[in-house]
């Protein structure tokens, strides 16, 4: 069942109202509730909910110790290509933007798995801009058969897909799916897509549903937040999430909060927000969804990073290169946004044992090898 | 020291007899070098960890580098969402040499993380087939339980409270059933959070207790794993030593029927006319 339908009531101005004018009241009774559901969250999201952020924050950190203990999945981006059809005005790769474009080959991209290899990391997210003739399905699958020997777990954030193609990529060794709407407004969408094929709202909204249908793992969601007022925008995520999990409660549900920063193209965020925003989203959602892994991105500083940490973050990018051949210094192509915190995964490491919690590098285990009869 | 056992109190699984009766576990722990402090306080016997978070070729980073040689192994097959996830799961545990162990998890929601029964028992089945000594993790049921037991589990393993919400013994009833019914041993997995709430689980007659969350996210894991150790000898010596039956009436401490005494009183005599 389509997301369509219930993200479009969201929509409706009903929710945003609820949403602004949840009083104290509504806060405490959400703080207090055993299983907050969609009524708490609003609460939750709301202005009055900013006066009580540190008991916001408080509940989220036990919730997530006693969820996921004191550790952190650690994994890095691997970017295959920034070749792009669309038109995204936010985005570096916007085909009007004027940069080297590149694109690995399958043994350049296992160049750069065994670069990242090395640094002990074994989570990685494969990356390509949208242009399927150069950089369609087969080829991502063929990267990921040459990757998935080195990478236990192995996801993929490319364009929007049908469920086949899905299942060829999950034949070749996916097991994730990261999908950002970007926007669910879906009228601002038509704004900030003017060409290319992401231009289809519906068709991307219904992309992490294909990836669930087509048996990957865990599937990753999130809005980029500053594109439009950020309490909706979560709030539409959170209840996405809530409709993938009903509907496929076998697959991993994770949330990103990417937060909009300046870019090659000087574009500018209309809805920016404040490090507070980011805590009161990020502690909601996990209030809401005890168990959804919660991903935060190098987008953010160093600082903030850290502070994060403790307050329901799951899973943490380090080592990271946005741009094509990053990773072994080659065809270096320009990034798709600037990242704010560099540190390599032995700093990343440090930096979160000294918080007291520990880098979790290995999270799954490919049962290929494991064939029934192959005792 | 009251954490002493009896002697002759074991528990025998898979033919090796546990003095302990507390299993650890590995997960949530802000640092695995953590892990061999926490076995020695808890005086635990048996420690559980997912194959998931096991990389051999981590070098010293490798979670089993932590585990002291002593321990049981009991490798899990945390993330399997079916019954030949499950299967496949165990098979590499054995193969990467994690001993002939294995707790059947087999959890397909996300939100919820309770075990498939169903999926479980086919696990089970398979695997006590190929020799495995099999615990499942499972939903105190008595019919999921008796299946589990034909199958060949060497254990039955009910969740006290829903993994990881440390809200006690809430399926206690459930759990009382099992203990009655089945001749397997009962461990009681997921949902302890207190010393106290596994002391209870152990005066109801269950066989052991496995807590991992509230030891790994205690402000001092190896604290509290003591704690637990002796919670857990404690409520067995109390369970070993017959505690008073529960009444849910208080019942008069001089008994109105006191006056029979033990032989239920004289017969009548006979009285001359």
């Amino acid at each position: 069942m389509s997301f369509a339908p219930a993200c479009a009531a969201l929509h409706d101005g009903e929710t945003a109202r609820a949403i602004e004018t949840a009083d104290e009241a509504a806060v405490l009774r959400a703080l207090d509730a055993p299983a907050p559901g969609p009524h708490d969250l609003a609460a939750l999201l709301s202005p009055a909910a900013a006066a009580h952020l540190e008991a916001l924050a408080r509940r989220a950190h036990e919730t997530t110790v006693r969820h996921f203990g004191r550790t952190i999945q650690l994994f890095t981006p691997l970017y295959l290509s920034n070749h792009c059809t669309n038109g995204c005005v936010y985005c570096g790769f916007n085909s009007a933007n004027r940069i080297p474009r590149a694109q690995l080959t399958p043994p350049q991209a296992l160049e750069e798995g065994r670069a990242i290899a090395a640094t002990g990391l074994r989570q990685l997210l494969l990356l390509t801009g949208e242009a399927p003739a150069r950089a369609g399905t087969d080829y991502i699958a063929a990267c990921a058969r040459l990757l998935r020997p080195l990478f236990p777990s192995l996801a993929v954030e490319v364009h929007a897909l049908s469920e086949d193609d899905y299942r060829v990529l999950v034949r070749a060794g996916v097991d994730g799916m990261t999908m950002f709407q970007e926007t669910y407004d879906r009228t601002l969408y038509a704004t900030l897509h003017p060409r290319g094929p992401k231009r289809d709202y519906a068709w991307r909204l219904d992309a992490p549903q294909r990836a669930c249908r087509a048996g990957m793992r865990t599937v990753n969601i999130g809005a980029l937040l500053g594109l439009a007022p950020w309490r909706l925008e979560v709030f539409a995520t959170a209840m996405h999430a809530r409709h993938l999990q009903r509907h496929h409660p076998g697959v991993d549900l994770a949330i990103s909060l990417p937060r909009m920063r300046p870019h090659a193209g000087a574009w500018q965020p209309a809805h920016p927000l404040t490090d507070s925003d980011l805590v009161q989203a990020m502690t909601a959602l996990r209030l809401f969804l005890p168990q959804a892994g919660i991903t935060i991105s190098t987008r953010e500083s160093p600082t903030l990073r850290d502070n994060l940490v403790p307050l329901g973050v799951t899973r943490m990018s380090a080592g990271v290169s946005t741009a094509v051949g990053g990773h072994t210094g080659g065809e270096a192509g320009t990034g798709q946004f600037e990242i704010s915190d560099p540190r390599g995964v032995q700093d990343m490491c440090a930096a979160l044992r000294r918080r007291g919690y520990q880098p979790v590098f290995k999270d799954w285990e490919p049962l290929a090898d494991a064939a029934p009869g192959a005792a | 020291m009251t954490t002493t056992p009896e002697p002759d109190d074991f528990l025998e699984i898979g033919g090796t007899r546990l003095q302990s009766r507390l299993f650890v576990g590995t997960g949530k722990f802000g640092d695995d070098a953590l892990i061999p402090a926490v076995c020695e306080a808890s005086g635990a016997q048996v420690i559980t960890m997912a194959l998931r978070r096991v990389d051999l070729d981590a070098g010293p980073a490798n979670l089993m580098g932590h585990i002291p040689a002593h321990m049981v192994r009991l490798p899990n097959t945390s993330g399997a969402r079916t019954a030949d996830e499950a299967v496949r799961i165990a098979r590499l545990a054995r193969a990467m040499g994690c001993g002939h162990w294995i707790k059947i998890e087999v959890v397909a929601d996300s939100r919820h993380l309770l075990p498939d029964g169903y999926a479980t028992a086919r696990a089970t089945e398979t695997l006590a087939r190929e020799g495995f000594v099999v615990l499942p993790y499972m939903n105190p049921d008595l019919y999921v339980a008796r299946s589990l037991a034909d199958a060949g589990a060497a254990a039955v393993m009910p969740l006290g409270a829903p993994i990881g919400t440390n809200r006690g013994l809430r399926t206690r009833e459930m759990i009382a059933v099992l203990i009655e019914d089945l001749d397997l041993p009962v461990i009681v997995d997921a949902g302890i959070g207190r010393p106290s709430q596994a002391c209870e689980a152990m005066e109801m007659g269950a066989a052991a207790c496995l807590v991992n969350t509230a030891i790994a996210t205690a402000a001092d894991p190896v604290g509290m794993a003591r704690a637990f150790g002796r919670a857990v000898a404690a409520g067995r010596e109390a369970f070993l030593s017959g505690p008073g039956a529960v009444r849910a009436r208080a019942s008069a401490s001089s008994p109105l029927t006191g006056f029979l005494g033990q032989d239920g009183g004289r017969a009548p005599q006979e009285v001359a006319p």
